[in-house]
């Protein structure tokens, strides 16, 4: 096959390229350059991370002996990532630019020109196991990117390859260090590449002003504190709240509505739901027939729990055999049918709407 | 494999390897007094002869230096920095938006740094600066540190008329500084006849090594270090000198401007049929620059070897990157250290919209460049252009 290995500069993709080299394929590396700010990318030759990424990235491709390039789509992540998330959370939800840079970047707008410009398919170093169209769980459960990557089609997946989803994260180390890769020992990455400090709520008072509003008590409708923007709220959340309520227990955000900057929140045995509603669902395969018994996955790093499956108006009703917390809006709800052999299929996914 | 990138860097000459590697057989820092030292020296100061002649150039008047993006820094800041120092007023610097980035950035710095003025010239659609341009930026002159015009723009390959614009900047007693990295071996040039102050030459660009360059720098134009040290190089550049790489530049640029007329009439051939082959299979394909058969008053209008189309719906980098998996070496003209492809500052710089300016590749033919070169590209060009035009322009 030809394809395109998409290398960010870290570790698992540079490995995944290697693989993809030993394989047999004709590998053309590619960095996808997603910094905004396009004066860092020229100038900051000197010294800004993105463009050491890309230093890294090349350096395996040279290794390797595979052309490499840089293609920049600052722009479109812009817009299909950086807005989204910031819209969401203006909308009071809480989305997860992963799953979309998967969706829209890198096997939508990578993958298409890279078909359009005559390869098979776009390898990543994604965690999770790909093989005959079947999306699965990565061998190492803690390291499972499956969660991001089920908002993807069949006929996107048809275009991926997962060269390290039968391995751990360890094994990939080992191997690079055996190849004398330099990223053998390169920290992993964080979560939110657009946000390097990890201050997320920074990042969105920057983008979004002070909007400061009432904290609710859930139990007696009193006011009980004050915030600066719903935007820093998930549902679910715990810590951070800034208020301490008369009876000293633990205070969960119930909800959050942006047209009256109002965060809701309230004790534990409110928080939790039993029904996830959702919007249109995609699947990875075709669609199964519904009603369907599941087990769903509510956020990254959550534990997925048992669940039954029925279609709504909207899109999907999913009945949680046990009682959970902090489904906030936005998240995806990623329905897997279990399977402790072969890994957790993946079915698909919807967008949570609302939960009960 | 088709190379034809040679303006990008061109082959070593064998007789600048052989030069080369005799002498770093030997020992010798050619400011020891000692016997090895005066060997050092006596083949340090022969190269320095033969590269004055090749060029018109006086010995004394031969600066060596670690290539042409210092020269070109050396120039714009040392002599900047030395008018200023002999009269505060000037302050301005007079050059054009599409030169090269070591003569671009040191402007740029020096305006953002160092107070300096800084009087963008206008370019013609060709890409060449006229000398009625520089007249009406210069004024009375009085305000003005130093011009800086290149002799041949490295990416659409336009010559511009160098001697004409010395004469006009001599008018108001301004000197002017050239970068000629793209024009020494190509187009003739000589020092002298030119009336330029400073010139900027490399020698990887004329068959010689990379980190090997000069600056031509008449006498009497003063210049202040950036370099200090043993000031071996007339006490405007420092460092021990690199014997063997000065060498190799100056057999280089010998026998690059012995060479010149025969192979720039060859590279013009095969160059006129790669071009008139390409836009025969891709009938929108654009030139960029000076038309092919353009002429100066010193010699051809347009580098020789030099082909910059734009392919209309194409990226230059899906077309560079589909070309490559062909085994045919080219450019989009602007190599960036990042990696990432923005237009080319030379192609906005002549007015082009930067779609345009984005769909465009160079392919640069020098010694080693043959017939089967120019088959090679015009045996994949037209599938290769569909293939990136289906891709698009879609910002990838
Ligand atoms: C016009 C021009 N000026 C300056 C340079 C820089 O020369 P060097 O690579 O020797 O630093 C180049 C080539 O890279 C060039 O084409």
């Amino acid at each position: 096959m030809r394809v395109l290995a998409a290398m960010s500069g870290g570790v698992d993709s540079a490995v995944a390229a290697a693989l993809a080299v030993e394989a047999g394929h004709d590998v053309t590396g590619v960095h996808l350059a997603l910094s905004p700010d396009r004066q860092t990318l020229r100038s900051g030759a000197r010294g800004c991370c993105s463009v050491e990424d890309a230093h890294d990235a090349r350096r395996v491709a040279d290794e390797l002996g595979i052309p490499f390039y840089v293609w920049d789509l600052a722009e479109r992540f812009a817009a299909d990532v950086v807005e989204d998330f910031v819209a969401e959370y203006a909308a009071g939800r809480t989305p997860n630019p992963c799953l979309r840079c998967n969706e829209k970047i890198k096997f939508s707008a990578v993958l298409d020109r890279a078909r359009a410009l005559g390869f098979d398919a776009v390898v990543t170093g994604h965690h999770a196991r790909l093989a005959d169209g079947e999306l699965r769980r990565s061998v190492d459960a803690g390291k499972d990117q499956s969660y991001v990557l089920a908002v993807l089609t069949a006929e996107q997946l048809a275009g991926a390859v997962f060269p390290l989803g039968s391995m751990t994260k360890e094994r990939v180390r080992e191997l690079a260090a055996e190849r004398g890769f330099a990223v053998a020992t390169k920290a992993d990455s964080h979560d939110i590449c657009f946000i390097p400090d990890g201050d997320t709520r920074g990042f969105l008072a920057r983008k979004l002003g002070e909007q400061p509003g009432p904290l609710v008590d859930a139990a007696t409708g009193a006011t009980v504190g004050e915030h600066s923007g719903t935007y820093g709220f998930t549902v679910g959340q715990r810590r951070g709240l800034g208020v301490s309520v008369g009876d000293q227990r633990p205070r969960y955000v119930l909800g959050i509505e942006p047209a009256t900057r109002t965060v809701t929140i309230g004790t534990a045995d409110l928080a939790g739901v039993r029904e996830v509603r959702t919007g249109a669902p995609t699947w990875t395969g075709p669609a199964p027939s519904l009603p369907l018994r599941a087990a769903v996955q509510l956020r990254a790093h959550a534990a997925a729990v048992p669940c039954s499956v029925e279609a709504s108006p909207e899109g999907l009703v999913i009945a949680l055999d046990q009682v959970q917390r902090g489904v906030a809006p936005g998240q995806s709800a990623v329905l897997y049918a279990p399977d402790a052999e072969r890994g957790d299929l993946v079915l698909g996914q919807g967008a949570v709407l609302r939960a009960g | 494999m088709t190379y034809l990138d040679h303006a990008a860097t061109t082959p070593v000459l064998p007789e600048v390897l052989a030069a080369m590697t005799e002498q770093l057989g030997r020992v010798g820092n050619a400011s020891s007094l000692h016997a090895s030292g005066r060997a050092a020296r006596r083949t340090a100061e022969q190269a320095r002869e033969r590269l004055a002649a090749a060029l018109g150039a006086r010995p004394s008047e031969v600066l060596f230096t670690g290539g042409g993006t210092e020269s070109d820094n050396l120039a714009v800041k040392g002599i900047s920095w030395a008018r200023r120092e002999a009269d505060p007023q000037r302050r301005r610097i007079v050059t054009s938006p599409i030169e090269h980035h070591a003569v671009l950035d040191s402007v740029e710095w020096l305006a953002k740094h160092d107070g300096a003025e800084v009087t963008w010239l206008p370019v013609e659609p060709t890409g060449r600066v006229t000398p009625e341009a520089l007249r009406a930026a210069l004024g009375d002159g009085s305000d003005v540190a130093l011009v800086s015009v290149m002799w041949a723009n490295n990416e659409i390959g336009t010559v511009s008329d160098l001697a004409a614009l010395a004469a006009v900047a001599h008018e108001v007693g301004v000197p002017l500084h050239t970068d000629a990295v793209q024009a020494v071996g190509q187009v003739p040039v000589d020092f002298a006849a030119s009336g330029v102050d400073a010139l900027t030459l490399t020698g990887h660009k004329l068959g010689g090594p990379m980190g090997a360059g000069a600056l031509l720098l008449r006498r009497d134009a003063a210049c202040m270090p950036l370099l200090h040290g043993g000031g071996q190089e007339r006490d405007v550049r420092s460092g021990t000198l690199d014997v063997a790489a000065i060498v190799g530049l100056a057999v280089a640029a010998d026998v690059a401007v012995a060479g010149r007329e025969d192979r720039a009439a060859r590279l013009a051939g095969l160059r006129d049929r790669l071009v008139a082959g390409v836009v025969a299979q891709v009938p929108d394909a654009q030139l960029n620059g000076a038309p092919l058969d353009d002429e100066l008053a010193g010699g051809p209008g347009r580098l020789p070897g030099n082909a910059h189309l734009s392919f209309p719906g194409a990226e230059g980098d899906a077309l560079l990157m589909l070309l490559d998996a062909r085994e045919v070496e080219c450019s989009t003209g602007s190599a960036c250290s990042a990696g990432v492809a923005r237009p080319s500052h030379v192609l906005l710089g002549v007015g082009a919209d930067p779609d345009r300016a984005r769909s465009s590749l160079r392919f640069s033919l020098g010694s080693t460049s043959t017939e089967a070169d120019v088959d090679a590209v015009l045996d994949v060009i037209a599938p290769v252009v569909e293939r990136a035009r289906r891709a698009g322009m879609s910002r990838a």
